[in-house]
């Protein structure tokens, strides 16, 4: 198939930019869904972002920045601006309550996507974006480094270490879904730390896994042996020789991971388990509107917009993120090139 | 013979280290937050110490499993407030309304995947085969809670053609409560049937088809992408085009040499969606109310009710291990050469 691809004739390749015309990242970029996923992906990074200047703050939130009554928050040359942007305070997370009335309203002009138990839908969408995209990082990061570090240990020195972290991987992939992160969060009160605990408590298994199969394979190699037989460390050898090769497959579990975790938790909101009431998550927007499946008598779909805009905003998330994870997985797989 | 054994010695190794995992968590709670795990009364919620010194919940580890495990294994798992049973009799009551859930949604999702996998090989890349995979994408992309609320809007909200809870109208549970009503198998369509009751047959059929639904149309997406790959690769292989060359009918070649070996790796992914059905129902039977496990465990979590949370770990870690065993042998059984290699 790729021989009818145009051979792009670059200026000489500079080592750094080496990686964009590599052969998996350009077969990603001539991919359509592919394309549209990262498109989605980085409208959603942009949105979480830029919150403060999508949805501005008001009430405690506003206070809290500094912001005084009347002046806006669109003034780069303020401190308020760049404190929105890069490290808003925790109030700013909380949704904008509009009325006290919990039957939602439509959509007005003081609140674009309506009300839902009297909170600001859009304020919530907006600043649920953060909220996802960044307790997706923060647990990827987690799960990321302790599955590594795990994973090299467990096939390094491998013996009853090696066996006694395998029956727990085992145990934790028997569990389906989000079962187990269900149970965990329960057992210890809903908090945003027992959230991320709860999720890394079964995360790190997959990290884990990956790299063990893959210490396995490359301890045997040659070049490991030579490098040992040099005199390199241990930790030389794992650093170095070892976690290096596998970069792609860590690599691709990271995309898919950080789709699924923030679908994890909107899930584990929607069930009550999340955050706080009022927090704006998505999960929490969804568990609202299980209130008003049923508009009042012969206006059935009169509150359409308490379901429609999360459920729009997590559909786009979703796919998103599991087109770029297709994406990846059919670009690095090593049997197609 | 071997292979089997070895399989079935795996399962008492999973469930040990599970419970000691359990077990090992609930150190983290004080010994009156275990004790209450066993309180029934409010008498027995005032007399705390006495339920610690009885148990030994301020024993040593050790001692705290050996004496859980004897009592977990005689059937006492403690009570549940969010059922307000206790939870082993929790679980004989709810199981067969979530296993009813579950087998009507299974054998729909194996069927179309395999089906609509099928249809979208032999159309690779045209149109069909294109809009089928974008369906799958679109599938697997909707959390079961998102499809769920979203079916409960359109069909009960807007168009009221299905129910939106329960597994029975209130009228059929009088019945199902009536002394004549014998409860064969706890599954209300099985059970409707057996009793001669048509109307109460239809009406729990009313009922299950949203629930159902939701698992149907996120699960097949997955069946339906290893169908497809399966039946591609095959049809790359030599014995095809062998099949072809000696001029067999193209529906004999698919039907019975292509099709037939791309299915053996369903069967382990078969085993893989029942696994993820347990999720599903969790939410599913949150959502519609359908008085299922899942929708026990969902409130034992909402409501700090530990025992009814470890109970309904409990049952799923069992239902994962017992499934994967028998998806295992099955396994052997339908591809010789697991058996001997």
């Amino acid at each position: 198939m790729s021989l009818t691809l145009p051979k792009t004739v670059s200026a000489p390749s500079s080592r750094r930019f080496g990686w964009w015309t590599s052969k998996p990242i350009v077969r990603m970029r001539r991919d359509r869904a592919t394309m549209t996923g990262v498109a989605l992906v980085l409208a959603f990074a942009l949105i979480a972002l830029l919150a403060p200047l999508i949805a501005p703050p008001q009430g405690n939130c506003a206070r809290d920045l500094g912001i005084p009554a009347g002046s806006s928050i669109y003034h780069p040359a303020r401190s308020a601006f760049w404190r929105a942007v890069l490290a808003a305070p925790p109030s700013c997370y909380q949704i904008t309550r509009v009325t006290f009335d919990p039957v939602p309203a439509p959509p007005s002009r003081t609140a674009w996507f309506g009300t839902s138990q009297g909170y600001d839908i859009f304020y919530g969408i907006v600043w649920g974006t953060r909220t996802m995209l960044r307790m997706g990082l923060i647990i990827v990061a987690i799960n990321l480094i302790l599955g590594t570090v795990i994973g090299l240990i467990s096939g390094f020195y491998r013996g009853v270490v090696d066996l006694v972290i395998q029956r727990v991987i085992d145990v934790i992939f028997a569990f389906p879904g989000l079962i187990l992160t269900v149970v965990l969060v329960a057992l210890f009160k809903p908090s945003t730390g027992t959230i991320i605990l709860a999720f890394v408590a079964t995360g790190w298994a997959s990290y884990a896994r990956i790299l063990r199969g893959d210490v396995l394979r490359v301890r045997e190699l040659e070049f490991v042996d030579a490098a040992r037989s040099l005199g390199a460390s241990d930790l030389r050898l794992m650093l170095v020789h070892i976690v290096p090769n596998s970069l792609t497959s860590l690599l691709t579990q990271v995309v898919l991971d950080l789709g699924t975790v923030p679908l994890g938790i909107a899930a584990l909101s929607f069930l009550g388990l999340g955050f706080p009431v009022g927090y704006a998550d998505w999960g929490q927007l969804l568990n609202f509107a299980r209130a008003w499946i049923q508009g009042p008598p012969g206006q059935p779909l009169a509150y359409w917009y308490v379901t429609l805009f999360p459920t729009l905003a997590i559909l786009c998330f979703s796919l998103g993120w599991n087109l770029v994870g297709d994406g990846a997985r059919d670009a690095f797989d090593p049997r197609d090139n | 013979m071997v292979f089997f054994l070895k399989r079935l010695l795996q399962l008492p190794v999973v469930m040990l280290t599970l419970t000691l995992l359990i077990v090992g968590l609930l150190q983290f709670l004080s010994p009156a937050e275990r004790a209450s795990a066993y309180v029934t009364s409010d008498a027995q919620a005032r007399n705390l110490d006495l339920i610690i010194r009885d148990r030994g919940l301020d024993q040593p580890f050790p001692i705290q499993y050996g004496r859980w495990l004897s009592a977990a294994l005689q059937g006492d798992l403690g009570f549940s407030k969010a059922s307000n049973k206790p939870v082993t009799e929790t679980i004989r009551e709810r199981l067969p309304a979530t296993a009813e859930l579950a087998l009507a949604a299974a054998f729909p999702i194996i069927v179309c995947g395999i089906w609509l996998g099928t249809t979208a090989a032999l159309h690779k890349n045209r149109f069909l085969d294109r809009f089928l995979r974008l369906m799958a994408t679109a599938g697997f992309s909707l959390p079961t809670f998102v499809l769920g609320i979203l079916l409960l809007v359109i069909f009960y909200g807007a168009l009221g053609w299905f129910p939106g809870n329960g597994n029975l109208s209130v009228l059929y549970q009088i019945t199902l409560a009536s002394p004549e009503f014998h409860r064969y198998t706890g599954m209300v369509t099985v059970d409707s049937l057996l009793n001669g009751q048509w109307a109460m047959w239809l009406d729990a059929l009313h009922h299950l088809v949203l629930p159902a639904l939701t698992l149907i149309l996120t699960s097949s997406a997955v069946i339906l992408k290893v169908m497809r790959a399966q039946l591609l690769e095959v049809l790359k292989s030599d014995y095809v085009r062998t099949a072809r060359a000696k001029g067999l009918a193209e529906r004999v070649v698919i039907g019975k040499h292509a099709r037939r070996n791309a299915l053996l790796p369903i069967v382990t992914f078969s085993g893989f969606v029942f696994i993820g059905l347990l999720g599903g129902v969790l939410f599913t039977e949150t959502i519609f109310g359908y008085p299922g496990i899942g929708e026990w465990g969902g409130q034992a979590a909402l409501r700090f009710d530990v025992p009814g949370v470890i109970g309904f770990a409990l049952l799923n870690a069992v239902v994962v291990v017992v499934v994967s065993t028998l998806t295992d042998v099955l396994y052997g059984i339908v591809d010789p050469r697991v058996r001997f290699s």
